[in-house]
């Protein structure tokens, strides 16, 4: 049997924000959950089943939350089940409740993700529960330097690339952050935390969930709702760490790329895809990701921003929502990166709608930089490349 | 009934005894059952389409535990792959799911979990939701204990039912290797012991394990290459109650009853039944929930009560059956799972033999 079809009929998001003090974790996920099922024109009694994903538990010191948020998700009597890949966790939770759609089982699913980081310490957990750790930016800054090094980047890609995602973000109300005198000179002289890292081209810390309605063709015919259909999906992973490994390219992100390419039929990605969301957590990974998952050739990522190519209006707009360098709250940003690709090809991107968008990928990726996973939405179900 | 695309069946599995203590890393528990799944089907480990593990961070004490976990699977070159933090048993779900789409053909299994490092009671309790049953301190064992209560006051069972439970659990395990603890009991001498949790005593309570679990599953074609007798899944399917233990029963289990439904498990014969007996008392509900009657043969491993390491203990009860039947015991069973203090989550998987 071939997979059954699967399309985005319904996407929540709440405000995220530094501290959402007034929202229990239940109300969090449920302001996201009812604006996705409002989205839908569903209800709770549409949901055959649910995929709930954050990051690691100790963010907010729950263990296993699907269990005291079943009520809240209106999961009670239904299948719900977890995910956790680290901070790819928020798409490959998407990519699993595709995968009970494509199975045939379910007709309807839903899929959350959030995470409250301020009810915790993310620096600590991040750094694998050690205190005094380096934390992410400590992880990658020395491989962004390793990029620069080999591209021969200039140094003001990365504070461009800061400057863009806060202009973007400027468009979006749901953005935690909302930095309108942004400039690449405020970007440069703001404090060096992890070298060439300045804290402007740092993602912020955010509470806040996203949602999302997935069903079948039949249940998108009937509907109503335009759909964003999931056209290929891809999941890859490999060792952390290990002589040889190259790091700035990791092969796993190369695999993934290339896995969700040819199962969409894509060749030429730059092309014949018209936007993305990629998990730029630090500046520099929006070059890195663009020659890491094909969309630029090796050394040629950071000309892309140079150009301009990745700005809304560009040639291949790249995190028109503002992605995570505007609002990171962890478990959640892999699913908001793949929740804005098909809000893109449904034509409900509003202020930050890319014009007759049809094809776009979400993205994101975990761990020292060595899980993956990658959706490719598109606005027909068969589109013509 | 739920309507299958593909037939998807058992090829191989694994797993530790349960460890009172093991004294090395999660990771050295799991990689010999992968290395011993690969090697009974006798494929290079890098044909495995998929790959997905279940484990819990907060058994293991440190956040991102489980990406270490893939130093026991492989991850080179890259591998497709996932992970749950809830039992094996969950990841069997998905990867059973996964092979519905019929473009993959084989999924890699496992779950496993460490309790012997720390309190496993006081991890449990951060289940409980953080604004009212987390700061009481409502561990699972606290509401194993409503439960039981809740049987006796309803007429439903005896503390002496209970103690059958155990007594029936340890004389199993006798014969199970990979029991941490058999034997043979009297259920007065164990009427005679403590409460350690009003009306729970210490053996209606599991021990504290580590342990891991794998198997390897295959869509039909690919099973009957890979091997001579798989085991058929023919159902599964998991539902959640509310995590309120006062919005509901604790006598029944509905989820249960959904569940069975769902995987048709009265559409033949249940021979045997490896169901995820935590405390005893929730054996009673089970098997009234399961309509289960004299004709079933449960927990001939010994079940949790003699073995129980989290994470690890719901998949093992599906290789716990997957072997009756090989065994011959039976020729189609259930297995159960369950998440959440008391019963809150469940999974049912029926399996049956190679006709």
């Amino acid at each position: 049997m071939a997979p059954r079809p699967c399309a985005v009929l319904g996407i929540g998001q709440t405000k995220y924000k530094r501290r959402r003090d007034e929202l229990t974790l239940d109300g969090l996920v449920r302001e996201a959950v009812l604006r996705a099922l409002e989205d839908a024109g569903a209800t709770f009694e549409d949901i055959d089943a649910i995929v709930i994903g954050k990051a690691p538990d100790a963010l907010e010191g729950v263990m296993m939350p699907l269990l005291s948020l079943a009520d809240a998700l209106g999961a009670v009597g239904k299948p719900i089940h977890r995910v956790h890949t680290a901070g790819s966790v928020g798409a490959s939770t998407a990519i699993s409740a595709v995968n009970l759609v494509e199975s045939g089982m379910y007709d309807t699913v839903l899929t959350v993700a959030y995470e409250k980081q301020s009810e915790g310490n993310a620096t600590w957990a991040l750094s694998g529960g050690k205190s005094g750790g380096q934390g992410a930016g400590g992880t990658f800054a020395p491989w962004i330097r390793n990029y620069i090094a080999r591209s021969k980047a200039p140094e003001h890609i990365g504070w461009m690339v800061a400057v863009k995602d806060r202009l973007n973000a400027l468009k979006n109300e749901y953005a935690h952050l909302h930095l309108p005198d942004i400039s690449i000179e405020k970007v440069r002289e703001s404090p060096m935390l992890w070298d060439p890292l300045h804290f402007l081209e740092s993602c912020p810390s955010s509470d806040g969930a996203a949602a999302m309605v997935l069903g079948n063709d039949d249940v998108a015919r009937k509907s109503g709702r335009p759909p964003a259909w999931v056209i290929s999906h891809a999941k890859r992973t490999e060792f952390g760490q290990f002589p040889g490994r190259d790091t700035v390219r990791p092969r796993a992100g190369v695999e993934c790329s290339e896995v969700l390419y040819r199962k969409a039929g894509i060749t030429n990605p730059r092309e014949q895809i018209d936007c993305a969301e990629l998990y730029v957590p630090f500046s520099w990974y929006e070059p890195m990701w663009l020659e890491g998952h094909l969309i630029a050739p090796e050394g040629e990522g950071w000309k892309m921003t140079d150009d301009g190519d990745t700005e809304l209006g560009g040639s291949f707009p790249v995190n028109m929502s503002g992605g995570v360098l505007s609002s990171n709250p962890i478990g959640a940003s892999g699913m908001i990166r793949c929740l804005e690709a098909a809000s893109q090809v449904r034509g409900t991107a509003g202020e930050y709608q890319v014009p007759g968008a049809r094809i776009a990928i979400g993205h994101a990726y975990g761990g020292a930089a060595q899980y993956y996973a990658m959706w490719m939405v598109s606005s027909e179900l068969n589109p013509e490349l | 009934m739920v309507s299958l695309a593909e037939d998807v069946a058992i090829v191989a599995f694994e797993q530790t005894p349960s460890h009172a203590r093991f004294n090395d890393s999660e990771q050295a528990m799991i990689m010999p059952c992968v290395n011993s799944v690969i090697e009974q089907v006798g494929m290079d480990r890098h044909d495995i389409d998929f790959t997905i593990a279940g484990s819990c961070d907060y058994l293991s004490g440190m956040p991102f535990a489980f990406v270490m976990n893939i130093d026991a699977v492989g991850a080179w070159p890259p591998v497709y792959e996932s992970h749950v933090e809830m039992d094996g048993a969950w990841a069997l779900f998905e990867g059973f799911v996964r092979l519905q789409s019929g473009d993959i053909d084989t999924v890699l299994v496992s779950g496993s979990g460490k309790c012997s490092p720390g309190s496993y009671r006081e991890a449990f309790s951060l289940q409980t939701d953080p604004y009212v049953h987390a700061p009481l301190g409502l561990d699972p064992r606290t509401q194993a204990g409503f439960q039981a209560q809740a049987l006796i006051a309803a007429g439903k069972a005896t503390e002496r039912d209970f103690a059958e439970v155990v007594v029936r659990s340890h004389a199993n395990a006798k014969n199970n290797p990979y029991a941490q603890l058999s034997g043979d009991l009297s259920v007065d001498e164990l009427l005679a012991e403590p409460y350690v949790q009003q009306p729970l005593r210490r053996l209606d309570c599991p021990p504290t394990s580590d342990g891991a679990a794998a198997m390897v599953i295959a869509r039909a074609d690919k099973a009957r290459e890979l091997c001579d007798n798989p085991v058929w899944i023919r159902g599964i399917d998991h539902r959640i109650e509310s995590h309120h233990p006062t919005l509901r029963d604790l006598t029944d289990s509905p989820s249960v009853r959904i569940a069975a439904e769902r995987v048709g498990l009265h559409d033949g014969p249940v021979d045997v039944a490896e169901l995820t007996v935590t405390y005893s008392p929730e054996e009673i509900v089970l098997r009234d929930s399961l309509s289960l009657n004299g004709d079933t043969d449960v927990n001939l491993s010994g079940g949790p009560l003699t073995g129980s390491p989290f994470m690890a203990v719901g998949l093992t009860r599906v290789i716990e059956l997957a072997r009756s039947i090989r065994n011959g015991r039976g020729r189609r069973g259930v297995a159960h799972a369950s998440s959440g203090p008391a019963l809150q989550q469940n999974l049912l998987c029926v399996l049956e033999g190679d006709s």
